[in-house]
């Protein structure tokens, strides 16, 4: 009998313990945000009764899905809140939210002007106006764009060889590959051919992490349709979608179904991480690796709460510590604060560096010579608030690998 | 991808038995599916406070012998239990929780049970407590005449009228303050909210705990006993002991409703010392799906990690008891859900559980059956390689005998020694 009276996203299973509360970095540092326990499955009883129950301070959850990896009874919690947002929530996103959402329309607008852009929104009397009139807070720094893209450097310098390997797999760049870091798609071509993979890209859009985060749903919806049709047929041809950011990778895997109700079953499990991806390569013997003998790093390791949740960062603590010459230091799990789009914002950053600090000291501490994350507002975030670097995994590898050695040995 | 020794479950018997593995040399993975029970701890641990008859414990040592042959400790050992015992002190220090113990016996030096008082006011027998816990040597005498019960106005989680009548009968006067904290008046705002973490969260700040510190010493007026809820030391137990040098008089914390504030600095801590020891910790995730073949276990998978098969050469199943999800009761059946093990259960259903929420209840002892290794069976065939290990193994009612911590942590500590043995 209980067993069929399961709900949507199964709040009944909620023991009251409050241990995600417990969990929850932005409960400890914001007064205003109600905790998980009752914005999750405590608020979801009442708004199911009516809808006037919707607390508009559940936009204060970042979404980092630690108090559901602390859940003793498997409470989706932090999906109850997002799609109680997605039901209920009146406010509507303003411009300042709309700019940050769209980071791939912001990328594509900005770049042709990256020059002046990034000088323009570095200048100190814009990042007044924007503080002023946009709330989007003058401490940030925006992440540089590059004038020239990802893809373009792609289509130009590697897509022509491609086709010559026999194995073959899907990359979802993303949108800060694409703007911001296009050495992190480099370095990931780099290493996949290097083993003996050859790379294609798809027509892919914007995951849409942050359309959930401020509350454009339709448009998240519209681009979960899309990639998630994308991914049929990438799949249909029988490749991998491997992608190099964490936040990417979890959102198309389990946004998509749980909040915005996008049916991705039948390829949900072929999205996955590039440190997957290689370690199970290299696990099963398909893969070698052969590393530089002259490498030497003293690296802290972030694992990124999205990347905590996919239960994934044992395979980046694995690769990188495969290296010979690294030591490597795993760092507290944590939150650093920023969660996408999140700690741009004015009301929210004074709790995003709150929330971080432990980190930022932890860090500082231990005075690595870089900190490696697969996520990349973790390493806007970080960056700023410590002064240290922040490397993609897969950057590192590609610098400690011997390429040449690797692709005759694969 | 491989390990030496994978453990599944992430309570105090899986973390318990991962160190010591891992401090041997030994490279263990932790899967753990979601929080434990230590986060619904008193603060104490109990290793035995009455026998299965009813009889009270004073020095559980020296009860061993009265135990059922099924019994955990019975299938230790009288000379490991004692080894064991007189190890766990240091071995808990050596992982940043320190725990103290009523004074030893003096023919022997066995522990002897020390008292705590509960949130109801009644006094319950432990063996080792927590930096927070003020152990009483005696069960009926309390040294102390007066008391004062501070409380943080609006926090329904520690109820200081059940405290002052629990001791009122035992002759202590008592006087009930509530005090109010700017930083707590914060959380009133959503009053479900307003639990113990969330106080204890304000209270790591210098400010507040000073502030509310300074308005007990206020309100004190010559009580030799001052009692606060639990809520103190989070992160560093050392706010604890300058409380108690700030307040006249003994300072006692009791317990509040869960989560424990104790419990959870106890798991972080314990968690550290694993990883900083070489361990490797899934939080989050779920074993599921082992391979068994000709009586051993070749491999499992996670619900994170999908297809990657995970090995190793020993397993060990720590993941609790109903509670935890160790254990999953159906109508007719209790079920161990990970590898399908031989479990111990009544098949009279209505001897499961006593209507009487404080009596002993049926369901406290089912379990999974195990040899005098605590490797357990398969349809009646021993598995070889796989280890089972705390509240899951059957053969004790610990809730009501007060053995549950110490069945946790003497089966983790017998489980490493014989993986250690066979490496
Ligand atoms: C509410 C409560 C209060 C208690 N208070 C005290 C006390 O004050 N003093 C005392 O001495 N004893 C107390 N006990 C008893 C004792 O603390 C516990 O029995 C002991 O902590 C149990 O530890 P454990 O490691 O065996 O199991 P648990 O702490 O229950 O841990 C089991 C773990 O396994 C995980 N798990 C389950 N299935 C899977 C799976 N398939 N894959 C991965 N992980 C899985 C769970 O998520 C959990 O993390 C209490 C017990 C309970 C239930
Ligand atoms: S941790 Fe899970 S069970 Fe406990 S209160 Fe939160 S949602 Fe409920
Ligand atoms: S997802 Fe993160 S911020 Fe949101 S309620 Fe859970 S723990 Fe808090």
């Amino acid at each position: 009998m209980q067993e069929k009276n399961v709900s949507f996203n199964n709040f009944e299973q909620c023991i009251k313990c409050t241990i995600c509360t417990a969990y929850c970095p932005v409960v400890a540092v914001n007064p205003f945000y109600p905790g998980p326990k009752q914005a999750g499955p405590d608020g979801e009883r009442l708004r199911l009764k009516n809808k006037f129950f919707f607390d508009e301070n559940l936009k204060y959850c970042m979404n980092c899905k630690r108090c559901e990896v602390a859940c003793p009874s498997g409470v989706k919690i932090a999906d109850l809140i997002h799609s109680a947002r997605r039901r209920f929530a009146r406010e509507i996103p303003d411009l300042r939210d709309r700019v940050l959402a769209n980071t791939d329309f912001m990328g594509k607008f900005a770049r042709p002007f990256a020059p002046v852009v990034n000088s323009v929104v570095a200048s100190k009397p814009v990042k007044a106006f924007m503080d002023v009139m946009m709330d989007i807070d003058r401490e940030r720094t925006f992440p540089k764009y590059q004038g020239k893209g990802f893809t373009r450097w792609f289509k130009k310098e590697a897509a022509d060889s491609q086709s010559s390997y026999s194995k073959q797999i899907a990359f979802f760049h993303g949108c800060s590959t694409e703007f911001q870091h296009p050495e992190v798609g480099k370095a990931f071509v780099q290493v996949m051919n290097a083993v003996g993979f050859g790379v294609k890209l798809i027509d892919e859009e914007c995951c849409g992490v942050a359309m959930i985060s401020n509350g454009l749903w339709n448009q998240a919806r519209r681009h979960a349709e899309h990639n998630t049709k994308v991914f049929r047929k990438t799949v249909g041809e029988g490749l991998p979608i491997v992608g190099v950011s964490s936040t990417c990778v979890f959102t198309m895997r389990d946004e998509y179904p749980d909040v915005l109700d996008v049916d991705n079953s039948d390829v949900r499990d072929s999205i996955t991480m590039v440190e997957k991806f290689l370690f199970e390569k290299v696990d099963s013997g398909e893969v070698k690796l052969v590393f530089k003998e002259d490498y030497r790093a003293r690296i802290a390791y972030h694992c990124p709460c999205h990347n905590e949740k996919l239960g994934w960062g044992i395979f980046t603590k694995a690769l990188v510590g495969m290296i010979p010459g690294v030591s490597l230091t795993v760092l507290d799990s944590n939150c650093c604060g920023m969660a996408g789009t999140y700690g741009f914002k004015k009301e929210n950053y004074k709790y995003s560096q709150e929330i971080g600090r432990p980190l930022f000291e932890q860090i500082k501490s231990l005075a690595p010579d870089f900190v490696c994350c697969e996520c990349e507002t973790c390493k806007w975030q970080i960056e700023m608030s410590t002064g240290y670097t922040v490397l993609n995994p897969i950057v590192i590898l590609a610098d400690a690998l011997d390429l040449e050695a690797t692709a005759k040995a694969n | 991808m491989r390990f030496d020794t994978i453990i599944i479950g992430g309570g105090l018997s899986s973390l318990v038995c991962g160190i010591k593995l891992q401090k041997a040399g030994v490279k263990c993975l932790i899967v753990s599916a979601g929080q434990n029970a230590l986060h619904f701890s008193s603060g104490t641990f109990g290793l035995l406070g009455k026998l299965p008859d009813g009889t009270e414990v004073r020095e559980p040592m020296r009860s061993m012998s009265f135990l059922p042959e099924g019994h955990p400790y019975s299938k230790i050992g009288v000379d490991k239990m004692s080894e064991y015992v007189a190890e766990v002190p240091a071995f808990f220090e050596s992982c940043g929780v320190r725990l103290h113990s009523a004074p030893l016996s003096g023919e022997g030096g066995f522990p002897v049970n020390g008292y705590r008082l509960t949130p109801l006011g009644t006094l319950k027998p432990c063996w080792l407590a927590m930096e927070d816990v003020t152990l009483l040597q005696s069960k009926d005498d309390i040294p102390w005449s007066k008391a004062l019960i501070v409380n943080f106005s609006g926090f329904l989680d520690f109820n200081a009228g059940f405290i002052a009548e629990g001791l009122g009968r035992k002759g202590v006067e008592c006087r009930v303050e509530n005090v109010t904290i700017e930083g707590v008046e914060n959380l009133r705002r959503n009053p479900t909210e307003m639990r113990s973490v969330g106080i204890a969260r304000v209270m790591t700040k210098e400010n507040d705990w000073k502030e509310f510190g300074s308005k007990v010493r206020e309100l004190s007026s010559g009580e030799d006993l001052v009692i606060l809820p639990e809520v103190f030391g989070l992160g560093d137990p050392v706010i604890v002991q300058w409380l108690r040098e700030m307040i006249p008089g003994e300072v006692m914390f009791v317990g509040t409703m869960p989560p424990s504030v104790p419990g959870i600095r106890a798991q972080m801590r314990l968690k550290k010392a694993f990883e900083a020891a070489g361990g490797t910790f899934l939080s989050g995730d779920t074993a599921e799906n082992p391979s068994v073949e000709g009586g051993l276990v070749t491999s499992v998978h996670t619900v994170n990690l999908g297809e990657l098969r995970l090995s190793a050469d020993n397993y060990v199943l720590a993941s609790g008891h109903l509670f935890g999800k160790g254990l999953e009761a159906t109508p007719s059946k209790v079920i161990e859900p990970v590898f399908g093990l031989d479990t111990d259960f009544p098949t009279d259903r209505s001897s499961w559980c006593d209507e009487d929420f404080f009596a002993q209840q049926g369901y406290d002892g089912f379990g999974v059956i195990c040899d005098e290794s605590f490797r357990p069976f398969i349809d009646g065939k021993r598995v070889d390689n796989l280890f089972v290990c705390g509240s899951e193994v059957g053969g004790c009612n610990s809730l009501y005998e007060g053995s549950g911590a110490g069945v946790a942590i003497m089966t983790a500590m017998s489980v490493a020694d014989s993986i250690l043995a066979g490496k």
